[in-house]
């Protein structure tokens, strides 16, 4: 059955009006005293502990969102790991259940839009709220570095942070989604937001702990027999991280750290990745060992996590989208 | 289908679950360009399930419905941009002004900004709330968000305007000026389809109505054809008059079944099943008798409501 008229009809309306609900709202004033908080922080422990390596360190920008003092070890993007999800989920837990609550959907719904336009435009407003409170820390970071570190950023140093707020961003927009699903599944909007808070402490903190006991569980079912032996090739010991690392890249949250990490340490990898880059015919004999990778090559090298994030995020949003085509609109 | 028809039904039907039941069983509907249209009928009968299927808010399991000459699941745009819906408790973002919910439905609806901005100045001034324009609707009454609602489809100038239960919960005088306005739609032309529970006033704006039962039409058509089927072919009249035994005198006419006192008021209540006018004005005036009123009791819709359910209730 195809279906008249443009479905995107009304989505930059809703998306203004949602846009504009968020910035005026009292959740963006939380966002804002985040960001203030954050930011300064991250500052000031640069100032106290990175100023004296600037001669020493070609990436003193990038170790502004690396750098973890000893006493703290939480460097300012493994924070993003965790805050994000949670403004995500601040942004989205009632954005459908919220409609029905005031009983405006059926209102809403009446007018020449298809459901379409009001799912895409709340979900582009809240990512756009979301890259906002993103921009925002980082000009504060970047500017704050400046001014502290007293030498301006490489063009490539900018180059990976702004890729880093483009894998941030969809980071964001997988939260985003799985918010906004839950607010389409439940009425209650504290259903919602204890659901969704749910699934990030699961795949934040719980995943990481399940995982290798799976891959522990079906490694005699999956190994060759010679690994089981005892005499592993370099291959097999690869695919067998290989397959760690898929189970591994079911929660978000690894995912998303694969993706800082390629891009902020260009000269500190893991044996695993060492391993995979000499492995991959696009990057492996234009390493040079010892050296740091081109901005190019860790863009390669994160495209897998970054694709991996967009496309988790369509499917989050595309399950929603079904399940909300469906709902019977009586409020 | 014919051209003065803006909303037909056919069949329509619609289940909920597995179970037997149907939550609108087979119901036709026809509704005409320019009158206004009750669906009446107790909480569960289907009356709201019923107008959710005509503006396509859900499928129907089984017939068709065709508003404007359109399928409002097929082309929903079509019908949702000349029809105005004004839910049951309907709700708005009370963090906007009534002038920025409005601009905002009219961005939804296609309308441009300018022709937007002087559609709500007129349209908020038909439904009295010009001072009140850019106060939050938060500090909005009850019945003040039911008038919102109606400038919003007196806004999108709609031709059909979809009603559910809007006077519920509104104090007398507040339905009164409702019910005003919502002849004013009709003078405009525009059709009304409404679903209420107040009999009464139902009856005064309503040009025909259709009578819900458990999901099917028990009955349709005007009140008085209603009271016909119901009723029974009543004439009867309300009649004071001074002179003696005029009870009785009017007893004596033909047609006359009872004469009575009638529930509230002065005079006497008789009841016919044909007219006796010219026969009761000849009966009253003799003998030097005074007629002093004469009127024609037209049934209530609350008779006929009230008579009908313990029908059904006897037949069960
Ligand atoms: N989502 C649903 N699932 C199952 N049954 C439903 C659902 N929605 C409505 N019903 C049933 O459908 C029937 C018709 O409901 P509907 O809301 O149309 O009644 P109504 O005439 O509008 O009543 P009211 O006067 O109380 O508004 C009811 O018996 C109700 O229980
Ligand atoms: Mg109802």
């Amino acid at each position: 059955m195809r279906r008249e008229g443009s479905p995107f009809t009304g989505t930059g309306a809703v998306f203004a009006k949602e846009y504009a609900d968020h910035l005026g709202s009292a959740r963006m004033r939380v966002i804002e005293a985040l960001v203030v908080i954050v930011g300064v922080v991250v500052v000031w422990v640069a100032m106290r502990d990175l100023k004296d390596k600037v001669t020493q360190d070609q990436f003193i920008f990038l170790r502004l969102f690396t750098y973890a003092p000893e006493s703290n070890p939480v460097n300012f993007a493994g924070l993003l790991t965790f805050l994000i999800p949670l403004v995500a989920i601040g942004l989205g837990f009632d954005a459908i259940n919220g409609e029905f609550n005031r009983r405006t959907m059926s209102r809403v719904l009446s007018q020449p839009i298809y459901r379409d336009a009001l799912l895409i435009g709340k979900f582009l407003a809240g990512l756009a709220t979301l890259a906002t409170g993103l921009i925002a820390l980082w000009l504060l970071v970047m500017g704050g570095g400046l001014i502290v570190l007293g030498v301006p950023p490489s063009g490539e140093e900018v180059a990976r942070g702004l890729a880093f707020l483009v894998i941030a961003t969809a980071y964001g927009g997988v939260w985003l989604a799985i918010a906004m699903l839950c607010s389409i599944i439940f009425r209650s909007a504290a259903t919602s937001a204890l659901t969704a808070l749910g699934i990030w402490l699961f795949f934040s903190f719980l995943w990481p702990v399940i995982a290798p006991a799976i891959f522990d569980g079906i490694l005699p079912l999956i190994a060759p027999q010679r690994v089981l032996a005892g005499s592993a090739t370099a291959d097999d010991v690869a695919g067998l991280l290989d397959v760690q690392q898929l189970i591994m890249r079911f929660s978000p949250t690894v995912v998303f750290q694969e993706a800082w990490l390629g891009v902020f340490s260009p000269d500190q990898f893991t044996e695993q990745q060492i391993m995979r880059i000499r492995l991959d015919p696009r990057l492996g004999h234009r390493v040079i060992p010892g050296s740091p990778l081109s901005f190019g090559q860790s863009l390669l090298m994160v495209w897998p996590q970054f694709t991996f994030m967009v496309a988790g995020a369509i499917v989050i949003f595309t399950l929603g989208y079904v399940s909300f085509q469906r709902q019977e609109v009586r409020a | 289908m014919s051209d003065d028809l803006v909303i037909e039904a056919k069949g329509l039907t619609r289940r909920y679950g597995r179970g037997p039941t149907l939550a609108v069983d087979h119901i036709d509907l026809a509704i005409k360009k320019g009158e206004i249209f009750g669906l009446l009928g107790p909480n569960g009968a289907g009356k709201t399930t019923t107008i959710l299927m005509v503006l396509g808010l859900t499928e129907s399991t089984e017939g068709t419905v065709s508003v404007l000459g359109h399928d409002p699941l097929r082309e929903p745009l079509q019908v949702k941009r000349r029809v105005g819906y004004l839910p049951d408790s309907v709700g708005f973002y009370d963090n906007l002004s009534a002038r920025e919910n409005l601009i905002f439905t009219a961005r939804l609806a296609g309308i441009d900004k300018a022709e937007a901005g002087k559609r709500i100045e007129e349209s908020m001034a038909r439904v009295r709330l010009t001072d009140v324009l850019d106060n939050r609707v938060a500090t909005y009454s009850r019945g003040m968000r039911q008038r919102l609602g109606l400038a919003e489809i007196l806004m999108k100038r709609a031709e059909i305007a979809i009603l559910d239960e809007p006077t519920s919960g509104l104090d007398p005088h507040a339905t009164f000026e409702f019910l005003e306005m919502i002849r004013g739609l009709k003078a405009d032309g525009v059709a009304v389809l409404v679903s209420s529970h107040a009999l009464e006033q139902v009856q005064s704006v309503c040009d025909r109505v259709a009578l819900f039962n458990k999901g099917k039409i028990a009955l349709q058509g005007t009140v008085e054809e209603l009271g016909e089927q119901v009723l029974g072919l009543r004439h009867d009249l309300l009649v004071e008059a001074d002179g003696q035994d005029i009870a009785a005198r009017l007893g004596k006419i033909e047609g006359v079944s009872a004469v009575e006192p009638p529930g509230s008021g002065r005079g006497l209540l008789v009841r016919a099943d044909r007219d006796v006018t010219a026969e009761v004005v000849a009966a009253a005036t003799r003998d030097g008798g005074r007629l002093r009123q004469i009127r024609a009791i037209e049934p209530s819709l609350q008779a006929i409501y009230n008579r009908y359910f313990e029908g059904v209730k006897d037949a069960a």
